[in-house]
């Protein structure tokens, strides 16, 4: 499995049935792929829909029926459309239950860089800091390194989206949660030894017994 | 509201107009409007907007044409024309995170001197806003805008102006349409009054000053 699929299917994991989710462009569209059959979770795209449905088949594209990044979808039975105050109402009202993000950096303290790189890449933020503000629970999708560089450091170099602590952070090689701002693993995924991840990491890592233990057997 | 043909609408915007265009990756941004834009060279524009869509689509020609002084937008990551000129300092691109955005405009609209909200706070969008705590919590102050004209597109305009706008076409068009001092529509559609039904009207005929008359 390649690592973005890896990711994808563990944050999949997550979502339960009735939740509003709202997916990032990248790695998180992939999660709406590992949904159950017969679990239903309504997804929102944040330019003004609600039960965003799989892309249509060639040539059945409604030309006013996008996702986020311009891209011809469907809307499932039971869909909803609205404006953008509307949209944005639901992100920083706290009315979606699940957001999936993906990431620059994470910081120790589970601050997420996603928006911008100073001098080379300047996209903007677009939705993801009224996202990460406002949603229940945000979960980020990030491979665990960049060219071998770490991407889970002890300060974020680039500009921060927010303050906010992230919830959950799923890498191919590790989950990662963030109880009272401190990163603390969670899982190992299949296969992946406690040292490869802390090869792989900068951030301090809390690590509960049951991982110590894992690593030593193994 | 009154119907204008196309040439005489972009007549009336003079250039370094402040210009709210609607659309999101140029899904409900009033394409043809747009085209005329460029056709009459109208430039030293600002204009305001979810984003600068892709190179050459919506909003993206404005740019290629080199109209634009300066964006008020969210997001530009899908227009590497637009990074490119703002890199280089062609081009002042102020980005302001989408719900803020969104929020800034409806404000503009409605009569109120900004709004509260704790998107952006402890990043480089709270940069030069005042904080405000209330209840305990941090919020930025973020103003209101308004704009010379907006540029909308509907799906349906009835005779006396009233809008629908279809599923995701809608975004920032309905907020738009309160905030500038003279509305533009292009409708895909123009329909007798009462095919709307009042229910329906997602936009009440009298915010709009023109609809774009058909040919």
């Amino acid at each position: 499995m390649d690592p973005q699929t890896i990711i994808a299917k563990r944050i999949a994991e997550e979502l339960k049935d009735g939740m509003l989710v709202n997916l990032g462009i990248g790695i998180p569209t992939q999660v709406a792929n590992f949904v159950p059959a017969g679990m239903r979770v309504y997804f929102q795209s944040e330019n003004g829909l609600i039960g965003t449905g799989p892309v249509p088949e060639a040539g059945m594209a409604a030309p006013f029926l996008t996702d986020a990044g311009g891209r011809p979808v469907t809307a499932l039975p039971g869909a909803s459309t609205f404006d953008s105050a509307m949209s944005f109402g639901l992100i920083r009202g706290g009315h979606v239950d699940v957001t999936v993000l993906g990431g620059l950096e994470v910081d120790q303290c589970g601050r997420l860089a996603n928006w911008m790189i100073p001098g080379k890449m300047i996209p903007g933020m677009g939705g993801a800091m009224d996202l990460v503000t406002g949603a229940k629970r945000v979960i980020v999708a990030m491979q665990h390194t960049a060219k071998n560089r770490p991407k889970i450091v002890r300060e974020c170099s680039l500009p921060l989206t927010s303050e906010r602590s992230i919830d959950l952070l799923v890498t191919e090689l590790a989950v990662i949660a963030f109880p009272d701002r401190r990163a603390t693993l969670v899982e190992l995924s299949p296969g992946v030894s406690l040292a490869q991840v802390l090869a792989g990491t900068q951030a301090e890592l809390v690590i509960p017994d049951y991982l110590q233990a894992a690593s030593c057997n193994a | 509201m009154r119907t204008i043909p196309l040439q005489e609408a972009v007549e009336m915007i003079p250039s370094g107009a402040s210009i709210m265009v609607g659309g999101f990756m140029g899904i409900g941004t009033p394409e043809l409007i747009v085209d005329e834009l460029v056709r009459q060279g109208k430039g030293d524009l600002t204009i305001i907007a979810n984003d600068t869509a892709s190179p050459g689509v919506g909003i993206g020609k404005l740019v290629r044409a080199g109209l634009v002084r300066r964006f008020i937008v969210s997001h530009i990551g899908l227009n590497p024309e637009t990074q490119k000129m703002m890199m280089d300092g062609t081009i002042i691109v102020d980005l302001v995170p989408q719900g803020t955005l969104a929020e800034r405009i409806r404000a503009g609209g409605c009569g109120l001197g900004g709004v509260l909200t704790p998107t952006g706070v402890g990043t480089l969008a709270e940069v030069g806003k005042s904080k405000i705590e209330v209840d305990g919590k941090t919020f930025l102050l973020e103003t209101a805008l308004r704009a010379d004209f907006a540029l909308l597109h509907a799906f349906i305009s009835d005779y006396v102006g009233n809008l629908s706008y279809a599923l995701t076409a809608r975004n920032f068009n309905p907020l738009m349409a309160m905030a500038a001092t003279t509305v533009i529509v292009h409708a895909d559609n123009i329909v007798p009054v009462g095919v709307i039904a009042p229910d329906h009207v997602m936009t009440p005929g009298p915010l709009v000053d023109y609809v774009v008359a058909k040919g």
